[in-house]
């Protein structure tokens, strides 16, 4: 048996997906080359940018310093998979009105980023300050906009996500 | 860039992952991958095999007994992050934790790792060696432990055979008479530190007995301090910051003379927080 192949399957945005990766694969190559998923970029290859960040087993991650075949059995969401199901619709909407975007290439890394702070935000029921937001994002490049737009964006939806459960 | 190939095999316990280590020599050990799977991207590293330790049950739980804190080596940094073992009785880690790199890769990264991985820049080694902690290790010949002024050998270089696996961390066991200081200069939040410096001590009235600093960021390893620490158990600040024992090189960060300096400006406000009570 070859070990620099092996068979894995695992969930991805909701379907269950079989195939035969090279042990050598990361997960962002995976999804993009063998899943035709291109919505998670590649960039550093090294962990430093964040713009290959996906969601496993429910958690945010690198997608370029993790294995696909570390996923056998794993549960992964990708920009296309939040942007299907609606979760991330007004984050979505509130990068446009911002202007949080300029070229895109960090945007789906912001997003799941972003949306992990918004989530914590809702069950704890507290609106994250600014220097936390900053932090939260802190692992993630953007060449394009200064930022400033997208703490805007991601604060304006936490005040609407958590003040309009109060 | 794209990794070399290799193969890969998931041991499913601690003596399967001992014996394919032995079988392969130039075989790594994978846990959270966070630093690993970088440098095989960049192909600074081409094993021929991958030995992924992250199906070997147990290795990841938190426990405090006899006076100490155990950390299994598969500990997820958010993990101890949000641990209230770890926050009561080992608050140095807890303090040092979200330093340590971003969210996304505090999710996957493991305490073990990183004291097996031992970067001289990281925050743990130090908070290891500051807390006089010890490293649970098991190999072809059983099971042993290392104390953490003996793990640190050199440029990611520890003690550790080549068959080794890192099993668990240990340090100390807080109580009242614990104190704590942590603080690192970074350009940017989650960066590695130019420099940083992790200190324990325990009070002794109004003194302080036991100090240890461990500054990182500052030479091949974590390294004690150990003429200042003399100087700060007898209560003189200015004393330690003149006996800085440290000669750290230049690097992309700074220049060693910068990194002295600001080692000193560390060991001021860490003073600081060693001499005040813990809430």
């Amino acid at each position: 048996m070859s070990d620099t192949a092996l068979d894995i399957t695992l969930t991805v945005n909701g379907e269950t997906v079989s195939e035969r990766v090279d042990a050598r694969k990361t997960l962002v190559d995976f999804l993009r080359e063998d899943l035709a998923l291109t919505g998670s970029h590649v960039g550093c290859e090294h962990g430093v940018c964040g713009t290959c960040t996906v969601r496993v087993n429910g958690d945010i991650v690198r997608g370029c310093l993790m294995l696909a075949v570390q996923c056998d059995g794993a549960t992964v969401e990708t920009v296309e998979g939040l942007s299907d199901s609606g979760e991330i619709a007004d984050l979505q909407a509130a990068f446009e009105q911002r202007n949080a975007l300029q070229c895109g290439y960090c945007t789906p890394g912001m997003l799941a980023t972003a949306q992990d702070l918004l989530k914590r935000a809702q069950a704890s029921r507290q609106v994250p300050s600014r220097d936390e937001i900053r932090e939260h994002l802190s692992g993630n490049y953007c060449r394009c906009t200064g930022y400033h737009a997208i703490v805007d964006a991601v604060e304006a939806v936490a005040l609407a996500r958590v003040g309009g459960e109060q | 860039m794209k990794p070399a190939p290799f193969a890969y095999r998931k041991a499913q316990t601690l003596d399967e992952a001992v014996a394919l280590l032995g079988q392969h020599k130039d075989a790594r050990l994978i846990a959270g991958g966070q630093s690993l799977i970088a440098t095989l991207n960049m192909r600074l590293s081409s094993p021929s095999l991958l030995v992924d330790l992250n199906g070997i049950a147990g290795l990841d739980r938190i426990e405090v007994r006899d006076g100490m804190v155990e950390i299994g080596a598969l500990t997820r940094h958010v993990q101890a992050e949000r641990s209230d073992a770890i926050a009561q009785f080992a608050p140095l880690i807890a303090r040092v934790m979200p330093h340590i790199a971003h969210a996304a890769i505090r999710n996957r990264g493991t305490i073990g790792g990183s004291i097996a991985f031992a970067d001289p820049a990281a925050e743990l080694p130090a908070c290891l060696l500051a807390l006089g902690g010890e490293v649970v290790a098991t190999g072809p010949a059983g099971r042993r432990t290392i104390k953490a002024d003996d793990f640190f050998k050199g440029l990611f270089e520890t003690a550790l055979g080549p068959q080794d696996v890192l099993t668990a961390v240990r340090v100390p066991a807080a109580d009242a008479n614990t104190r704590i200081g942590f603080d690192e200069l970074a350009r940017r939040h989650g960066d590695y530190a130019i420099v940083g410096l992790a200190a324990s001590a325990r009070a002794d009235g109004t003194r302080l007995a036991d100090v240890r600093l461990a500054f990182f960021g500052v030479g091949d390893t974590p390294l004690r301090a150990r003429k200042a620490e003399a100087a700060l158990a007898g209560g003189d600040v200015d004393a330690a910051v003149a006996a800085l024992d440290l000669e750290p090189h230049d690097d992309v960060q700074a220049t060693g003379k910068a990194k002295k300096h600001l080692a000193g400006v560390l060991l001021r406000r860490v003073a600081k927080q060693l001499m005040e009570p813990r809430p």
